[in-house]
Order: C-alpha cells, then sequence, then structure tokens
C-alpha cells in the first residue's frame, strides 16, 4: 500500500507570518495537532505543532499573562528542516520514520508542493483496517511450528469449510522460539466446526476457548 | 409521537405472535440456529398453562415495501432468486448468502418475510393500543444489513420494525439488545439517526462474532451519543451482567425519553451456550424481562416489544428463557421449582443432552471462575466508559 491511498489531502497550513493566536485558533476549530507552514509557492518551509505552541506559551498558572507573545508570527517557532514524505512511499516505510523519529505527522510533498499529510493516528487506523476488525468476524488465534508450508496446512481447513478469510496476521510466540502464532480473522459466526477440524489436524487452537475451558 | 385510533382502550395486557409457518426459518438439520426452539418454548408455556389459546396472533408476511424499509431491492431480488434455486452459492456470496453461515434454502424470502411480518405484526398491536405488551420470538435478526445476510439473518425484522414505527406512528424508539453477539446491524441502519438509541450488551468482540460493537462507537452526526455498546468479558457471570444492564438500561431511557422500548432477547449468553463464552444462568433470564416490563410502564405507558435472536442450546437454554420473557409479561408469577414433567418425558428421547429438570439452573453449574474480581471490575469500568456522556449532561 503506498501512502497516496491513505493521506489526507486537505491539509490546514499557515504562513509564517501568522501569528502564534491564529494557528491556536486553527488547532482548536479543526481538532488536529500539526500545522505545515508554507510560503506563497504551497512549499513546505516548516512545521508548528501543538507542543511547539505550548513550549512557547507562559505557563497558564502565572498571574500576569503575556498576550504579546499571542502576537508573534510562526517564524519563531516553527521546526525548519522537517521530515517529509512522497505519495508514492510505502506505507510500511513511513511507519519506521514515524518510529524512529519520533514524529506524530508528516507533510506529503510531490512536485515540490505540499500535498497531502499523514498522522500517526492515520497510520493506526490504517494498521485496523488490515486486520479486518472493522468487518463482522470472528477471530481466531492458533500456535503453529515455523516450518514452510505451515500456512497452506492450515488455510486448507479455512478452503474445506468455504469460510472467507478477512485477514491473516502471523507474528512471534514470545513462549516458544520455534513456533508462530497465527491471528486469523474469518468471516462466519459459527466457527465451532473450523476449529474442530483445525484440532483434528492437529493445530493448537489458542483462542477461543471452548466454554467451560479454563482461563 | 402521533396518537392513533384505538390508542386509548387497551385490549389485552400482552399478544404472542406465533404460527407454524415461523419454522420455516430453517437451513439445515445440522444449523445451530434452529427454529424448533420455538416449538419447544410454546409446548413448554403449554404445559405450564401459562400461554392462553385467545392470546395468540397469527403473524403477517411483510410486504416488500415493508422489507424495503431495512433493505435495498438489489438483495432483496437476490434473495427471493435464491429462495427458488435460481442462483449459485458464488453468485449470493457477495451478498452473504450461500455461506457455511447463511446457506441458501427454499423460499428463504418468504420464511424471512413471515419473521419480519410477525415483529411488525407485533408493533401494530402495541402502537396502536390493542396491547400493550407483544412477543415475537422468530425475530431478533439483529446481524442483517442493508445489502447483504450475515451472522444466520437474512432480513433484519428489528430494523424494518424500528423504520416502520417511526413511519407509521412517528415513534422514538429504544432498542436493547441483550444476544451474546454484538447488535450490529440495527446499530449500522440507524447510526445516525438521533431519535432511535440502540443499546447492546455482548461479549466483547476480541474472538467472538461480529468483533464490533466497541465501547467507543457512539454513533455519528447528529446520531451520535445515541449508541451504546457494553462489550463484557469473557466468562462473566449473572451479577455482574445484572449489574450492567440494570444500570445502563435505567440510566439511558431516562437519558432518551422513548416512546417505545424494543428487547432483542438472545438467548446465547448462558453457560451452556456452545458459540459463546459468557457464565450466565437462567437468573439473567428472568431478570431481562422483569426490569424491561418495569422500565416500559415507568417511561413507555407500557408499550414494550420483545422479539428472539441468538441461542444455540435449544434444549437446555431456549425454551426456559423465553417462557420467562412471556409469564413476566402477562404479570404471571415468576414459574419456580421443577419443569412440567409431561414436557420433560416428551422431549427427553430426543435431546442429545440430558434436560435441566427445574426452571432455575442447579447450583455449581460451573467450577469457579479464577479472575472473576477482574473481569467485574474490568466490565464495570466499561459501563462507566459507556454512561460517561451522558453522566456528563446531568451533572
Amino acid at each position: 500500500m503506498i501512502v497516496e491511498e491513505i493521506m489526507n489531502t486537505t491539509v490546514f497550513s499557515l504562513k509564517p507570518s501568522n501569528t502564534i493566536k491564529e494557528a491556536v485558533q486553527l488547532l482548536k476549530k479543526e481538532q488536529i495537532r500539526h500545522l505545515p507552514i508554507t510560503n506563497e509557492a504551497n512549499e513546505v518551509i516548516g512545521l508548528v505543532t501543538e507542543r511547539d505552541i505550548k513550549n512557547a506559551l507562559p505557563s497558564s498558572l502565572l498571574k500576569i499573562p503575556d498576550e504579546g507573545i499571542y502576537d508573534q508570527p510562526l517564524e519563531n517557532i516553527m521546526t525548519k528542516n522537517i521530515i517529509v514524505g512522497h505519495p508514492l512511499d510505502f506505507v510500511e516505510e513511513i511507519a519506521i520514520i514515524f518510529y524512529e523519529h519520533r514524529i506524530g505527522c508528516l507533510p506529503i510533498i510531490s512536485g515540490g508542493k505540499l500535498v497531502g499529510i499523514v498522522t500517526g493516528t492515520d497510520l493506526l487506523y490504517n494498521y485496523i483496517e488490515l486486520t479486518g476488525a472493522n468487518k463482522p468476524s470472528s477471530h481466531i488465534e492458533i500456535r503453529v511450528p515455523d516450518i514452510v508450508g505451515i500456512l497452506f496446512e492450515v488455510t486448507k481447513v479455512f478452503h474445506k469449510h468455504h469460510a472467507s478469510v478477512l485477514s491473516v496476521l502471523v507474528y512471534p510466540d514470545k513462549e516458544f522460539d520455534e513456533m508462530k502464532i497465527l491471528s486469523i480473522r474469518v468471516k462466519i459466526m459459527n466457527p465451532l466446526s473450523i476449529i474442530e477440524d483445525l484440532r483434528k489436524e492437529g493445530f493448537d487452537v489458542l483462542w477461543p476457548n471452548m466454554p467451560g475451558m479454563k482461563l | 409521537m402521533a396518537k392513533y385510533a384505538g390508542h386509548e382502550t387497551v385490549d389485552k395486557n400482552a399478544v404472542f405472535i406465533y404460527s407454524d409457518n415461523q419454522l420455516g426459518y430453517k437451513f439445515s438439520d445440522t444449523h445451530p440456529f434452529n427454529q424448533k426452539r420455538l416449538t419447544l418454548t410454546v409446548d413448554l408455556l403449554n404445559e405450564l398453562g401459562a400461554l392462553n389459546k385467545v392470546d395468540i396472533v397469527e403473524p403477517r408476511i411483510a410486504t416488500d415495501e415493508e422489507i424495503l424499509l431495512g433493505h435495498d431491492s438489489k438483495y432483496m431480488d437476490i434473495v427471493k432468486k435464491a429462495g427458488r434455486g435460481e442462483i449459485t452459492n458464488e453468485q449470493g456470496e457477495q451478498y452473504g448468502i450461500g455461506t457455511e453461515d447463511t446457506p441458501i434454502f427454499p423460499f428463504m424470502h418468504e420464511a424471512s418475510a413471515h419473521i419480519v411480518g410477525g415483529t411488525l405484526t407485533a408493533c401494530d398491536y402495541v402502537m396502536q393500543g390493542k396491547a400493550k405488551h407483544a412477543a415475537n420470538l422468530g425475530g431478533g435478526l439483529h446481524h442483517g444489513f442493508k445489502g447483504r445476510a450475515s451472522g444466520f439473518c437474512i432480513y433484519n425484522d428489528s430494523t424494518v420494525a424500528i423504520k416502520y414505527m417511526q413511519q407509521k406512528y412517528n415513534a422514538r424508539v429504544l432498542y436493547i439488545d441483550t444476544d451474546a453477539h454484538h447488535g450490529d446491524g440495527v446499530q449500522w441502519s440507524f447510526y445516525d439517526d438521533p431519535d432511535v438509541c440502540t443499546i447492546s450488551i455482548h461479549e466483547t468482540g476480541r474472538y467472538l462474532f461480529p468483533g464490533t460493537g466497541n465501547v467507543t462507537e457512539r454513533g455519528t452526526g447528529k446520531g451520535h451519543g445515541t449508541s451504546f455498546n457494553l462489550p463484557i468479558d469473557a466468562f462473566t457471570e449473572d451479577e455482574s451482567f445484572l449489574d450492567i444492564y440494570e444500570t445502563a438500561f435505567r440510566e439511558i431511557v431516562e437519558h432518551f425519553k422513548p416512546d417505545v422500548i424494543l428487547t432483542q432477547n438472545g438467548a446465547d449468553a448462558h453457560y451452556f451456550d456452545p458459540l459463546t463464552h459468557l457464565y450466565g444462568s437462567m437468573k439473567i433470564y428472568k431478570e431481562i424481562p422483569r426490569i424491561a416490563h418495569e422500565l416500559a410502564h415507568e417511561y413507555c405507558d407500557g408499550r414494550w416489544i420483545a422479539v428472539g435472536g441468538g441461542g444455540y442450546d435449544i434444549w437446555r437454554v431456549v425454551p426456559r428463557a423465553w417462557s420467562l420473557i412471556w409469564t413476566e409479561m402477562t404479570d404471571q408469577k415468576a414459574p419456580d421449582g421443577p419443569l412440567p414433567s409431561a414436557w420433560l418425558e416428551k422431549w427427553q428421547p430426543e435431546s442429545p443432552v440430558t434436560l435441566i429438570p427445574t426452571w432455575m439452573d442447579p447450583i455449581n453449574m460451573y467450577n469457579e471462575v479464577p479472575r472473576k474480581v477482574e473481569i467485574t471490575e474490568k466490565n464495570h469500568q466499561i459501563l462507566e466508559k459507556a454512561l460517561y456522556m451522558i453522566r456528563s449532561i446531568q451533572s
């Protein structure tokens, strides 16, 4: 999946000459936390985040508020040389950028111009969609040995039951190095016969438990 | 709400919508959704002497126009064709039929339209004041979507019935769903409608179908704040279930002020149910209708419609649970002690499991749940999250 499929194309941005007060109002009105700062040619020259603004403002506990700070231009507080992305970047790649650089948003640039923005929340939602958790489904977790062809053996059982698989996640087993956990979402309300057949084939079905089994 | 002719005189306390043609909703002999539970329930009520013939009302069949209140015409056409054997499983699949959950069966449109018609009959009796309450235990097919079957449900009788009551009677409807599965179909039908409130109490979607029903699903647009979800943990027992049910129901009904209450009475939150992991006993099935009945009188001049729903232990759980809805609805004392022996003798030979001989469940039905305290605590937290919005308005 590439970035242009998930990015927000309605981007709220301001100019370096706009004031902190204007930024505060815009963030509040649109319920957002990041503002790319662009020049007249719509090129990104900086970024102002909610945290930059908080750092610039005096403590709300101070008795004498210094209103003058609100009139300062954003160019005084914006971060320059920011990390940006491209519409053709892979979503997995930018996820790593978010994680490694501990950033909250990524302005997306094409032809030198600001064309979109992706936030950490967008990435998280994208992940939820990948898991299929927003579609009617049952969830089955299976512990399998980490060997070639095992996924084929497992999905054969689902095929036999004509059950549509919405997503398959494979993740390492924290207890046993030589095992993997398969987390499968399947579009079926009655998974009992599938679970029974998986067990017959010798697979270790972790969840759902049969009623009456231990926690 | 619009006054309706005949509204002032109530003829009956309650009507029981039933006829054998509701048994036509049948996928196969081995499918877990089995309407034999209706036969077993009616027979149990008869043996108890609790079901008067004059209180039984024949369900009508829903018209195409009525079904279209909740469904797409393209989908309805596919269901009609499927029932006549004119489409293959592959062709039905994108509409959710011809699947292992919802297989194609002969005359599936007519069978489903009878289920919807039964719930509409129940609505007409209650909204026209011909009865205070009405039960259509064949209904409650809450997973049906606008253009797709899901989870054993073809047409969503509750969705159609709510739209029908909005149009015909201008009613403000509160829907409460105690099936162990999330009432997704009904919720999504009214997700942006501020005049319909949906409440669903269900086993968390972590593993169980359909996976939705998170506490954060609260409605959208103008309907924000009129969808309530209370996902409870696997292994939840009576006390915690009832604490959540009664507290949420009371506070929401008081906040929303409905004209009529529609309860979906899936009976699959019981310990014996093969599809779910909740640990309810018959105690919850005694209390669920009792509280609904009480609140209907307190807030809706008695207007209460009850439909069925899930329930896959059709021998040991559903007949007892659903009988208790009817005895509550008709102000009969809740039966206690042994079940009628004639009923037990008649059905035990056919039942694959030993029937429970008493109305309430035996004590020590299951071993102690090791993490009871944590589960109760977590469920209570969910309750507070779900009610947070209406509580903060009130205070």
